[in-house]
């Protein structure tokens, strides 16, 4: 059943927050999806469909109620999060998020450095290693590579995301999350750091899920495309189905699917 | 008001300031590094005392003892960082209920080798147990054996070795706990271990401090530790306001905590001799911390008001 291509499986994943209770929302309810190595998988869905919730279980950020999660072929369903993240590279929504304030730019990049790794008592950062980090925050173009004794707390918004992907792919990961890290962006911003997703993306021949609001961004980019509904997948599109369909197609098919408008939610239609 | 009264109490205040310091740079390391008002100390500082007057008095050598007193220290930390990671009890809380705990087995600890079971206080007079490291009888002596000279040195030892320690990769690690935890845990740190190891160095550093303190006045008292925290904090506070533009590298914030305890008993030893009843010294050191900690959160409330106010006027 398991190709030696899958880089991720997901099997019936479930999960319900705060069951019994007053506030018990079900987030996931059944998903099923196989991810194949190289694959650059977009995913859309209204409000409370279960994206972000997905992409946490997959990172551990909390544990499912039922399902199994193979990352790489290996079982991590009761992996913690910390001991998943060897294999997982992450970027937010909110650009404070993936980065920490009060410490450095390398040193942010030198914790990035040895995600997954053993940590002992060498010093944190080598010479060597802020030679590389210079280079790749030049490749930038932000002018981050002369200042990288800066707390990250003093970037923009922008920014702290470019370097959150940096940070994220630095050490290549089997799967790369991103969870709408453009939307808390302006639009000019957003732009610059989907190119740069593209490029690292491409460039190390990444795997990747990655959730948006913007369906004009989900039907362009990536080879497959998901569309999420109360906690399951209700439409899967590869790259040839995909060039096919328009922003209007997408939505009278999620209307079809869930016989439920998507106007209501914060969705982008254009753009 | 005699002028030469004070002056000759202000080397007992450096003295003192020192041994404080170092407790302070353990409050530090929770306080600042790990994000976490740990309460633990105030028990953990008696424990370093009743540790180390129990040993010593039953024949053990003060340097082995001190060290005893540090690694118990660091036990104690343990059971704060479980109770809160592994209990899921509030940080907050979780300190407090060890304090608690340690005052009955300070108590304990003070009464071992004794046919009473506990005892409040354990008096260790230097003319008995002449190797003590540090005592307050030296301190007007302008000679090697007067207690700042070892302070200093333990004090410039200790910041080193934090120097150091917050240097490496799990060091960095540590940090990266305290600024960020979701970052953190997405980079493949343990946050919970990593809590519970800053937490034991911390204890391990304000029952160290326990230890000398016990020496240095004669004695070790199962109160000793009555708002150490707060003092903790008013050295941490003091450092950074007077030296927080001009000390930038990390060895020397913790320069700044050692200075600001020592500052904080001269502050102490000029206002006792202004006339100030000891009996009110706490609640004074309470009022300035409270005062101290306010701070930031004025300013910010000021500078959000200012922007208010000019985007008016645009």
């Amino acid at each position: 059943m398991l190709a030696e291509s899958d880089m991720l499986v997901l099997r019936d994943l479930r999960k319900t927050f705060n069951p019994g209770t007053i506030v018990e929302k079900t987030a996931l309810t059944g998903v099923d999806l196989t991810l194949q190595k190289g694959d650059f998988v977009t995913v859309i869905g209204g409000n409370g469909a279960g994206k972000s919730t997905m992409l946490n279980a997959i990172a551990g950020t909390f544990p499912i109620d039922q399902g199994r999660i193979l990352l790489g072929g290996r079982d991590v369903t009761h992996l913690p999060e910390h001991r998943r993240a060897a294999f997982l590279g992450r970027v937010f929504q909110d650009p404070m998020t993936g980065t920490a304030a009060s410490m450095n730019i390398e040193e942010n990049l030198a914790l990035a450095g040895r995600r997954g790794q053993f940590r002992g008592l060498r010093w944190g950062i080598t010479a060597r290693e802020r030679e590389r980090y210079r280079e790749k925050l030049s490749s930038l173009d932000l002018g981050l590579e002369s200042r990288m004794g800066s707390k990250v707390g003093l970037l923009s918004g922008g920014q702290r995301q470019a370097l959150t992907l940096l940070m994220a792919t630095l050490k290549k990961p089997e799967l790369l999350l991103l969870d709408e890290h453009t939307a808390a962006l302006d639009p000019k911003t957003a732009e610059k750091v989907l190119k740069l997703t593209k490029l690292l993306i491409s460039e190390s021949g990444l795997t990747a899920l990655m959730v948006t609001h913007n369906m004009k961004d989900a039907l362009t980019l990536g080879n497959r495309m998901i569309m999420m509904h109360e906690g399951r997948i209700i439409l899967d599109l590869n790259e040839e189905q995909k060039r096919h369909m328009t922003v209007e197609d997408l939505l009278a098919q999620f209307e079809k699917v869930s016989g439920r408008e998507l106007a209501n939610d914060r969705m982008l239609l254009t753009n | 008001m005699n002028i030469v009264q004070l002056l000759n109490q202000l080397p007992g205040a450096v003295a003192q300031g020192l041994i404080w310091g170092v407790m302070a740079i353990g409050v530090y390391i929770t306080f600042r590094i790990l994000d976490i008002a740990d309460l633990t100390v105030d028990g953990s500082i008696a424990t370093g005392g009743a540790v180390a007057a129990t040993l010593i008095t039953n024949g053990v050598d003060p340097w082995l003892a001190t060290l005893i007193a540090f690694a118990v220290g660091m036990a104690a930390g343990a059971v704060t960082g479980l109770f809160h990671t592994a209990m899921g009890i509030p940080a907050i809380l979780s300190g407090i209920l060890t304090q608690l705990a340690l005052y009955s087995v300070n108590l304990r600890i003070q009464g071992i080798g004794t046919d009473l079971g506990s005892r409040a206080n354990v008096p260790m007079s230097i003319n008995k147990y002449k190797n003590m490291l540090v005592s307050l009888r030296n301190v007007g002596h302008l000679s090697l054996d007067n207690p700042i000279w070892l302070m200093l040195l333990i004090s410039l030892i200790l910041i080193g070795v934090m120097y150091w320690f917050f240097g490496t990769e799990y060091g960095c690690g540590l940090r990266a706990v305290g600024a960020n935890q979701q970052m953190a845990r997405a980079q493949g740190i343990n946050t919970n271990t990593g809590k519970v190891i800053g937490l034991m160095i911390s204890n391990g550093i304000v029952a160290f401090s326990g230890a000398l303190m016990a020496q240095y006045q004669g004695f070790s008292d199962v109160s000793m530790g009555r708002g150490a925290i707060v003092i903790g904090l008013a050295a941490v506070i003091i450092g950074e306001v007077i030296f927080g533009k001009l000390f930038r590298n990390f060895a020397l914030k913790l320069l700044a905590v050692s200075f600001g305890a020592i500052i904080y008993y001269l502050v102490i030893q000029v206002v006792l001799w202004l006339g100030l009843n000891t009996d009110d010294l706490k609640l004074l050191t309470a009022l300035v911390v409270a005062l101290f900690l306010a701070m930031p959160y004025w300013k910010a409330r000021i500078g959000t008001r200012k922007k208010k106010g000019g985007a008016n006027v645009g």
